[in-house]
C-alpha cells in the first residue's frame, strides 16, 4: 500500500508491564499508534498514564528488568525496534530517533561544554569529527538561538529555557527522523515555554521531522500537534485529528479533562468539573474498560469488558461502549463536584 | 495502597540480597554464640590442661588447643562475647556522640559548626592508632576502656555524615513547614531531622562495628586493652605468633573467626544500603 | 477597623549572596481585603514564594511593614509571635517534600496542634485531627498512613488539613495544586473555595500558572523581578490587562481550542538576574514599547482606574493626560 511509505512509526499491540515488589504494573496496554512522517502527534495523560514508557520502550530504552515487554511490534520504518542488535538500537537512538527529556539540568552531562556535548553526538552518528564536528555544533546553536560565543559554556551557565535549546540543539544534530519530546516546557516559565514551542514548531516544519510530544497540557497540544492521542491507565482511549478532538471529543474521559482544566476563556464564577476517584491502580486494573469506575456514563456492560479502539469516522479512533455524540451533554458537569471519598 | 512501612518494605528488599542474609546468619551465629558461651563451649576459657599443650585439632578438641593447654574452640566463643560487646559499645558511643554533634553542627551552622567541624578535623589529622594508643594508655588496660578508646576515635565520622544528612534535610519544605507551626529547635531535631537520617547511620554503624571489632583485635595484638587470660581474637592471634610454624592452625583459627565477622558484617552493611536506598528501582 | 486582614507597606527582602545584593522583594505594597482571595502571579524568580514567606514569618523582612488587623507583624516577638502563627498559616507547593516522611497522617495533622498545645487530652487531639480528616476529604483509615504510600492529591489534603488544624484567618498558598495532575488539582481547587465559603478565610494564592489564578482569585497582582507591575480584580486584569509583561504573560498561555490563533507576544530573551538590579524599570530591557525614561527611573505604582494599578511610565503619562 502507499501509505505505508508515509507511515514512519508504527505501533502494533505493544503491552509493557514492571515487574515491581508491590505487584505485576501494567504500565501500557495493547497500544496501537501510528505517526505519518512529517507531522507530530500530541500524547495526552496523566502522571502513570503509560506516555513516558511507550516512548522508552520505542528508543528500547526501558530497564529489563523489571520492565518487560510482554507483546506487541513497534515498526519504525518498516523495521522491528524489537528485532534490532544492539549496534542497530544505539544507532537509531540519537541518530534516527531522539528524544529530548523534561528536565533540562539533569540531561545535560554538567561537566562537558554545550559545544563538546553537540559534538559528540555528531561524532558519534555522523561520524564527523574535529572541525567538521564544532562547525556543525555552531550552526545547531545558533539553528536554536543560541549566539557562537556561548558554545564553550557550561549547562548552568545557562538558564533553564536557553538550557532546553541546548538539548534541543542536541537532538536535532544528527537530522533524526523522530523527536520524542517528553514534557519538554513543563519545567519551564510561560513566557519561556511560549519561546521554546515556538522554536519546536519551527524546527520541525523547517527539518519535515516527525514528532512525538508527550504532556498532560492540552493548550499546548493544540497548538503544535496535527493529532492528538490520549492514554488512560495504560490504554489508548482517544486518538484523532486535533480539529476533530478540541471540538467534538468522544470519549468520556478525554471531556472529563476538557472540564476539568481552567483556562483563561472560561465563564468567571464557573465551578470545575471534576471527575471523581482516583487514577487506576496500574496493579490492579479494573476489569473492564480502565475508565468504567470513575465514568459518569459508564453501563454495566463497560464495567465487564473494554470495548477496544473504534474508528468512529474517518481518523477518529475511540475506545468506549457509548462514545459521546453532541446530544450527549456533560454529566460531569451536572454531578456535585465536591470530592467525598 | 499496600500499608508497608518503612522497616517491612526493607526487609523484603533486604531479603533477595544473598550476601546479605549470609552476612545476617553469621551475625546471628555469632549472637548465639556469644550469649550462650557458658553452654556451647566445652572448655572453660581459662581452663589449663598441661598434658593437652599446643595438641593440633582432635576428637576431644576440635580446633586444637594452645601454649597454655587451653581450648582454643571454647576461647573462641567466648571470644565472640568481648568481640560483639566491642563493637557495639564503641559504635554506640560514637554514634551518640557524634550524631550529636554532627546534628548540631548542620542545623545550627555558623560559627559553632565551623568550630565543630574543626575540632573534628584535627581529631581525623591524628592517626586512629596513635589515638587509641594514647587514650588507652591514659585510661589504663581493661575491657571498657578499650571501647571508649576504640568508640572516641570513630566520632568524626558519624558527626560529619550526621552533619552531611542534617544539611541535606534543613532546607526541606517539612521543615518550613514545622517553623510555621512553632515547633521549637529540639522539637525539629529529635522529631523530623534524626529520624531521617537514619539510614546512613544504620549502615554506617554495621559497618564501624566490623571495623571497631578488628581495631581492637590490633590494639590486643599490640598489647593494649584486653589483657589475657580474657579470649580476645586479636589477643590470641598475637600470642600465637611464636608458634606460626610448628602449631598454625593457632593462628588461624582466631584469623578466620575475625574474618568471617568482619565479611558478614561488611555484607550487611552494604545489603542494608542497598535496601534502604529510595533511588534504587524496585 | 478597615476591611483590610493585611495591609503590605514597601516590603523588602534582601538576600546576600556571593554575587551581590539579591532584590527578592523590592518595595512592594499590597493590600488583602477580609474573606477574599488575592491571586499573586509571576513567573520563577519574581519574588512571590519569597513574598508569601515573609507575611508568615518563615523569613526576616529587610524592611517595610506588614499590617494585620492594624498591627505590624513583622515587630512581633515571643507571645504575640506565637499568636500570629494562629492567625495566619502556609500550605506548600510540593506535596512530596512538605511531610515529614516518617510521620503518619494523623501525626502529621496533630503537630500544629501539640505544638501550640491547644488540646488537652490525646482524645480531643484524635477528635480534632478526625475533624479535620474529615473537612478536607481524607477517608479515617488513612490515620495511619504514611505520606509515601499517598498520592500528590491526598498529601496536599494532609498539608492543607495542617493549615487549618490552627483555625486561621489568613492562608498563603503557595503554588498548592502545581505539583498535581490536572483531574487532581481540579478537586482540590474545588476544596479550597469551598472551605472559603464555608469558613470565610482569606487566601494569598501564589501561583505562576495563570489559569488557575483566575479560576480562584478576587484580585490579582501580577509581580515581575521583585516588584508588582499590575494589580486588579479578577476580570479586569484579564479582560483588558495594562502593562505589558501582563499582556505578554497572558498572551504566552496555550490555548485549549482549534480556531483562528491570537497573535503572540514573544518576548526576546530571558529574565534578567535579581542579583544587583539595574536602575529603571525592570522590564525595560524586553518591553517594545520602552522609552529612555524606563531605563533610568523606576515606575512607581498608581492607580490608572479605580482599582486597577500599573507601574509603567507610559501608562502613567497617559492616566496623567486624562485626569
Amino acid at each position: 500500500m502507499s501509505e505505508n511509505k508515509d507511515i514512519l512509526l508504527d505501533i502494533k499491540d505493544l503491552s509493557v508491564q514492571f515487574n515491581t515488589d508491590s505487584g505485576v504494573v501494567k504500565a501500557v496496554n495493547h497500544l496501537n499508534l501510528r505517526l505519518e512522517r512529517g507531522k507530530s502527534l500530541g500524547f495526552v495523560g496523566e502522571t502513570g498514564a503509560g506516555k513516558t514508557t511507550t516512548a522508552l520502550s520505542i528508543l528500547q530504552l526501558i530497564q529489563t528488568p523489571p520492565g518487560e515487554i510482554t507483546s506487541g511490534e513497534i515498526l519504525f520504518n518498516g523495521v522491528d525496534v524489537r528485532r534490532m542488535t544492539e549496534a542497530e538500537k544505539r544507532h537509531l537512538r540519537g541518530g534516527d530517533i531522539s528524544m529530548i527529556f523534561q528536565d533540562p539540568m539533569t540531561s545535560l552531562n554538567p561537566i562537558m561544554t554545550v559545544e563538546e556535548q553537540i559534538m559528540e553526538m555528531v561524532s558519534l552518528h555522523l561520524n564527523l569529527k574535529g572541525e567538521a564536528a564544532r562547525e556543525r555544533a555552531i550552526e545547531m546553536l545558533r539553528l536554536v538561538g543560541i549566539r557562537p560565543e556561548r558554545a564553550k559554556d557550561f549547562p548552568h551557565q545557562f538558564s533553564g529555557g536557553m538550557r532546553q535549546r541546548v538539548v534541543i540543539a542536541i537532538a536535532l544534530a544528527c537530522r533524526p527522523q523522530l523527536i520524542i519530546a517528553d514534557e519538554p516546557t513543563t519545567a519551564l516559565d510561560v513566557t519561556i515555554q511560549a519561546q521554546v514551542l515556538e522554536l519546536i514548531k519551527k524546527l520541525q516544519q523547517s527539518e519535515k521531522t516527525s514528532m512525538l510530544l508527550i504532556t498532560h497540557d492540552l493548550g499546548i497540544v493544540a497548538e503544535t500537534c496535527d493529532s492528538v492521542a490520549i492514554m488512560y491507565g495504560g490504554h489508548l482511549v482517544e486518538y484523532s485529528g486535533i480539529k476533530e478532538l478540541y471540538t467534538h471529543p468522544k470519549h468520556p474521559y478525554t471531556q472529563g479533562l476538557f472540564n476539568a482544566v481552567p483556562t483563561l476563556e472560561s465563564p468567571l464564577g464557573s465551578r470545575l468539573a471534576v471527575i471523581p476517584g482516583l487514577p487506576p491502580d496500574p496493579t490492579n486494573l479494573p476489569k473492564g474498560c480502565s475508565f468504567s469506575p470513575r465514568c459518569p456514563y459508564a453501563k454495566d456492560i463497560c464495567h465487564e469488558r473494554a470495548c477496544g479502539m473504534r474508528e468512529l469516522e474517518p481518523g477518529h479512533f475511540v475506545d468506549c461502549h457509548f462514545p459521546l455524540t453532541p446530544e450527549s451533554g456533560n454529566a460531569f458537569l451536572e454531578r456535585p463536584s465536591k470530592e467525598a471519598e | 495502597m499496600k500499608n508497608n512501612s518503612m522497616l517491612k518494605y526493607t526487609m523484603i528488599r533486604l531479603r533477595r540480597n544473598y550476601l546479605a542474609l549470609f552476612g545476617l546468619f553469621i551475625l546471628v551465629v555469632l549472637i548465639v554464640c556469644a550469649v550462650f558461651a557458658d553452654q556451647l563451649a566445652p572448655f572453660g576459657y581459662a581452663q589449663q590442661d598441661y598434658m593437652m599443650i599446643r595438641k593440633a585439632p582432635s576428637a576431644v578438641h576440635w580446633l586444637g588447643t594452645d601454649e597454655f593447654g587451653r581450648d582454643i574452640l571454647s576461647r573462641l566463643i567466648y571470644g565472640s562475647r568481648i568481640s560483639l560487646q566491642v563493637g557495639l559499645i564503641a559504635v554506640s558511643i560514637s554514634l551518640v556522640v557524634g550524631g550529636l554533634i554532627g546534628a548540631v553542627s548542620g542545623y545550627f551552622g555558623g560559627k559553632l559548626d565551623n568550630v565543630l567541624m574543626r575540632l573534628m578535623d584535627i581529631q581525623m589529622a591524628i592517626p586512629t592508632i596513635l589515638m587509641a594508643i594514647v587514650i588507652s594508655s591514659v585510661l589504663g588496660p581493661g575491657l571498657f576502656n578499650l571501647m571508649v578508646a576504640v568508640g572516641i576515635t570513630y566520632i568524626p565520622k558519624f558527626a560529619r555524615l550526621t552533619r552531611a544528612s542534617v544539611l541535606s534535610l534543613k532546607d526541606q519544605e517539612f521543615i518550613e513547614a514545622a517553623r510555621a507551626m512553632g515547633a521549637s529547635h529540639t522539637r525539629i531535631i529529635c522529631l523530623y531531622i534524626l529520624p531521617n537520617c537514619a539510614a546512613p547511620l544504620i549502615v554506617q554503624s554495621t559497618l564501624s562495628v566490623a571495623n571497631a571489632i578488628l581495631f581492637a583485635a590490633t590494639l590486643s595484638f599490640l598489647g593494649l586493652g584486653i589483657q589475657p587470660p580474657y579470649p580476645e581474637w586479636g589477643g590470641m592471634l598475637s600470642a600465637a605468633r611464636p608458634y606460626l610454624r610448628n602449631s598454625a592452625y593457632m593462628s588461624i583459627f582466631p584469623g578466620l573467626a575475625i574474618m568471617f565477622t568482619i565479611l558478614s558484617l561488611n555484607f550487611l552493611g552494604d545489603g542494608l544500603r542497598d535496601a534502604l536506598d529510595p533511588k534504587q528501582k524496585r | 477597623m478597615s476591611d483590610n486582614l493585611i495591609e503590605i507597606k514597601h516590603l523588602k527582602k534582601y538576600f546576600n549572596v556571593s554575587s551581590g545584593l539579591l532584590h527578592a522583594v523590592d518595595d512592594v505594597s499590597l493590600n488583602i481585603p477580609r474573606g477574599k482571595t488575592l491571586g499573586l502571579v509571576g513567573e520563577s524568580g519574581c519574588g512571590k514564594s519569597t513574598l508569601g514567606r515573609v507575611i508568615i514569618g518563615l523569613l526576616k523582612a529587610s524592611g517595610g511593614e506588614v499590617f494585620f488587623n492594624g498591627e505590624d507583624s513583622l515587630k512581633f516577638d515571643g507571645a504575640k509571635r506565637s499568636e500570629f502563627r494562629r492567625h495566619a498559616q502556609i500550605v506548600f507547593q510540593d506535596p512530596f517534600s512538605s511531610l515529614n516522611p516518617r510521620m503518619s497522617v494523623s501525626q502529621l495533622i496533630s503537630e500544629p496542634l501539640i505544638i501550640n498545645g491547644i488540646c488537652r487530652s490525646r482524645k480531643e487531639l484524635d477528635d480534632k485531627v478526625g475533624e479535620l480528616m474529615d473537612l478536607v476529604g481524607l477517608a479515617s483509615r488513612l490515620t495511619t498512613s504514611f505520606p509515601h504510600e499517598l498520592d500528590g492529591g491526598r498529601r496536599q489534603r494532609i498539608g492543607i488539613a495542617r493549615a487549618l488544624a490552627l483555625d486561621p484567618e489568613f492562608i498563603v498558598l503557595d503554588e498548592p495544586v502545581s505539583a498535581l495532575d490536572v483531574c487532581i488539582q481540579a478537586q482540590v481547587l474545588n476544596l479550597l473555595a469551598d472551605l472559603r465559603e464555608q469558613r470565610g478565610y482569606t487566601y494569598l494564592f501564589i501561583s505562576h500558572n495563570l489559569s488557575v489564578v483566575r479560576y480562584v482569585s478576587d484580585e490579582v497582582a501580577v509581580m515581575y523581578l521583585g516588584n508588582v507591575v499590575e494589580k486588579a480584580d479578577n476580570s479586569t486584569l484579564f479582560k483588558s490587562p495594562l502593562h505589558p509583561y501582563t499582556q505578554a504573560l497572558l498572551s504566552a498561555v496555550p490555548i485549549a481550542s482549534v480556531g483562528p490563533k491570537k497573535q503572540r507576544i514573544i518576548l526576546e530573551g530571558d529574565v534578567p538576574s535579581p542579583v544587583n538590579p539595574p536602575a529603571g524599570c525592570r522590564f525595560a530591557g524586553r518591553c517594545w514599547q520602552h522609552e529612555e525614561i524606563c531605563m533610568c527611573q523606576t515606575p512607581p505604582l498608581v492607580e490608572v482606574e479605580p482599582g486597577h494599578f500599573v507601574a509603567c511610565h507610559r501608562l502613567k503619562n497617559q492616566a496623567a493626560c486624562h485626569a
